[in-house]
């Protein structure tokens, strides 16, 4: 049977410095350090994170090319983590969010806005350091629309046993296709010799920028399937797949459908129960010709010869989980929410077939395209005009009050009471229990944390790590009363340890 | 539930102009949202970054992945 997948989303935003220094590196930690301080009332970097174990150059498929350039880790820049169990870090030259692991798409949902509400804190509290009009405005994009682009990552957990190659074939059709209901949406095109004209809109902001099939690299020839191989947990028994080919969503319903979706589909492939009819032939060029058309009528070739549309894959991909459902159930992905997804994903298949404007409160790249026609319409403007390229970016723009993704009608599915406590909550059912549990109860005694392990000081002995190798264990079924029970850390050690 | 069939069957024939001719009418719900649109564009103009042509020019974003 498919193992629970565990799952996240790591966000890197888009910063802009108003009125100070322009330099993206020293804002993003200006930007995570006021909200330390500000919002947290820690002194910089009190907790740090742990490197140890991280190997980002592995790659899932055995063996490493010669040619390809591994993410190096920065270990110098500004690198917390939080109560919720997130990582709030500077990555390159952006602010980055990862959330605490979760079990389903909705528990993704709520930690994924959670972490758009402490981008939100954090922007008043830099505002408020900065003073004198000065301020760091966060867009959660992934395109500047000159050819630079930021990614919005997501991790499902594995079998190990599942074959790497399996995982590839099957799951790729998906990763080319689910953009028409998961895409942001982007105004012109940043393929090098395309101009406005001929793309002056596209369902993706991401699909511009991957050139391979499968790779190891994320800065640099992109590819649709990314196989590092770097599990944060037992490596004799898991793998994560860390998924580069997505947009940062908008829309909590696009946010919904694109993790839950894709968490069906890969515990499918664990039971090889997804098969290889939608196998595509040149997945590449077809997830660029997906996104170039907004009518969602490009044919793109199957590996079998047949030319389908993108819907037409998402048909035949739903189908297939509908029976997964019947015959195997939908545990691996919380079955009430698993149904749900499936819902969820054939209104919206049907409404993209019949009529998909009517999708402005679900889809992001609709609601946008909405914004675009109407105002290209109003002030008779052109392909390439600046004003619609300028609402592109103005869409993702986390200021209230400037966002327009706030303003189009975008439809809710979690409370925001939900989200408020997940600013400082952990999930209650993966290990990220643990870790933003003893962040909140033990911040003297803890030196550093990571995803799979937490080390504390507690005075006399050596430093104590407790290693977390199971995602699904230290939830709060597992270690809620020890932790409220323990005093100090020493005390909790101490009963962890019987 | 499950239960669709493809008004299309995919083929290795079909062209994209085939595709074109059978453009659905617009919906309810696309008729109300249409209605929604110019109050929403009422706004949009107030909140829009007053010299869009610099704000644009001045989002460059290097470094990501």
């Amino acid at each position: 049977m498919a193992i629970p997948k565990v799952c996240g989303i790591e966000t890197e935003y888009g910063i802009l410095p108003r009125g100070t220094d322009p330099n993206p590196i020293a804002a993003s930690s200006l930007l995570i350090n006021s909200y330390l301080a500000g919002a947290l009332g820690r002194r910089v970097a009190d907790i740090g994170w742990d490197f140890l174990n991280e190997q980002p150059a592995n790659d899932a498929r055995g063996f490493v090319p010669d040619d390809v350039f591994a993410p190096e880790v920065e270990v110098h820049l500004v690198n917390a983590v939080l109560t919720n169990g997130a990582r709030y870090y500077v990555d390159h030259a952006h602010p980055e969010i990862s959330i605490p692991e979760v079990t389903h798409a909705r528990e993704a949902v709520i930690w994924d806005r959670a972490a758009e509400e402490i981008v939100r804190s954090s922007m008043r509290h830099a505002a408020a350091v900065l003073g004198q009009g000065a301020e760091l405005v966060i867009y959660k994009n992934n395109s500047d629309g000159k050819g630079n682009s930021y990614g919005c990552h997501e991790n499902y957990l594995m079998d190990r046993a599942t074959p790497f190659a399996r995982i590839v074939h099957q799951i790729t059709p998906h990763f080319v296709t689910r953009q028409i209901f998961c895409g942001a949406g982007k105004v012109g095109c940043e393929i090098p010799g395309r101009n406005d004209d001929e793309v002056p809109f596209q369902l993706s902001q991401r699909a511009d920028f991957f050139e391979e099939e499968v790779g190891l690299e994320t800065t640099l020839k992109r590819p649709i399937i990314n196989t590092r191989d770097e599990p944060h947990c037992d490596p004799e028994k898991y793998r994560r797949l860390h998924v580069i080919v997505g947009d940062a969503n908008m829309s909590e319903v696009a946010t919904y459908l694109k993790v839950g979706t894709t968490a069906i589909l890969l515990a499918m492939i664990e039971d090889d129960a997804l098969g290889e009819e939608w196998r595509l032939g040149k997945p590449v060029s077809s997830i660029r010709a997906i996104s170039h058309d907004p009518t969602l009528r490009t044919l793109i070739p199957l590996a079998s010869g047949l030319n389908v549309t993108a819907l037409e894959v998402q048909w035949g991909l739903l189908e297939r989980a509908q029976k997964y459902e019947q015959s195997h159930g939908l545990a691996a992905v919380d079955e009430s929410v698993g149904h749900d997804v499936l819902q969820r994903w054939e209104a919206t298949l049907t409404a993209l077939e019949s009529d998909p404007m009517s999708l402005a409160h679900q889809v992001d790249w609709v609601a946008k395209l909405r914004l675009i026609q109407g105002q290209a319409e109003r002030h008779d403007l052109r392909p390439g005009d600046p004003r619609l390229k300028a609402i592109d970016l103005q869409y993702h723009d986390l200021r209230p009050d400037r966002c327009l993704a706030d303003r189009v009608g975008l439809e809710r599915l979690v409370d925001p009471s939900e989200v408020a406590d997940a600013m400082t909550q952990p999930p209650r059912t993966t290990r990220a229990y643990f870790r933003g549990r003893c962040l909140e109860k033990f911040p003297a005694e803890i030196v550093a944390a990571n995803w799979d392990s937490v080390v504390f000081d507690i005075g006399s002995d050596p430093l104590r790590r407790v290693p977390m190798m199971e995602p699904l264990r230290g939830t709060a079924d597992h270690v809620a009363s020890v932790i409220d029970q323990s005093a100090t850390a020493a005390e909790l050690l101490e009963r962890l340890g019987r | 539930m499950a239960e669709r069939t493809h008004k299309n069957k995919p083929s290795t024939e079909r062209t994209s102009e085939e595709l074109t001719s059978d453009a659905p009418p617009a919906s309810e719900v696309g008729e109300k949202l249409k209605a929604e649109l110019d109050d929403l564009l009422d706004e949009i103009d107030e909140v829009l970054e007053t010299n869009a042509e610099e704000f644009v020019k001045s989002y460059v974003q290097k470094g990501g992945q």
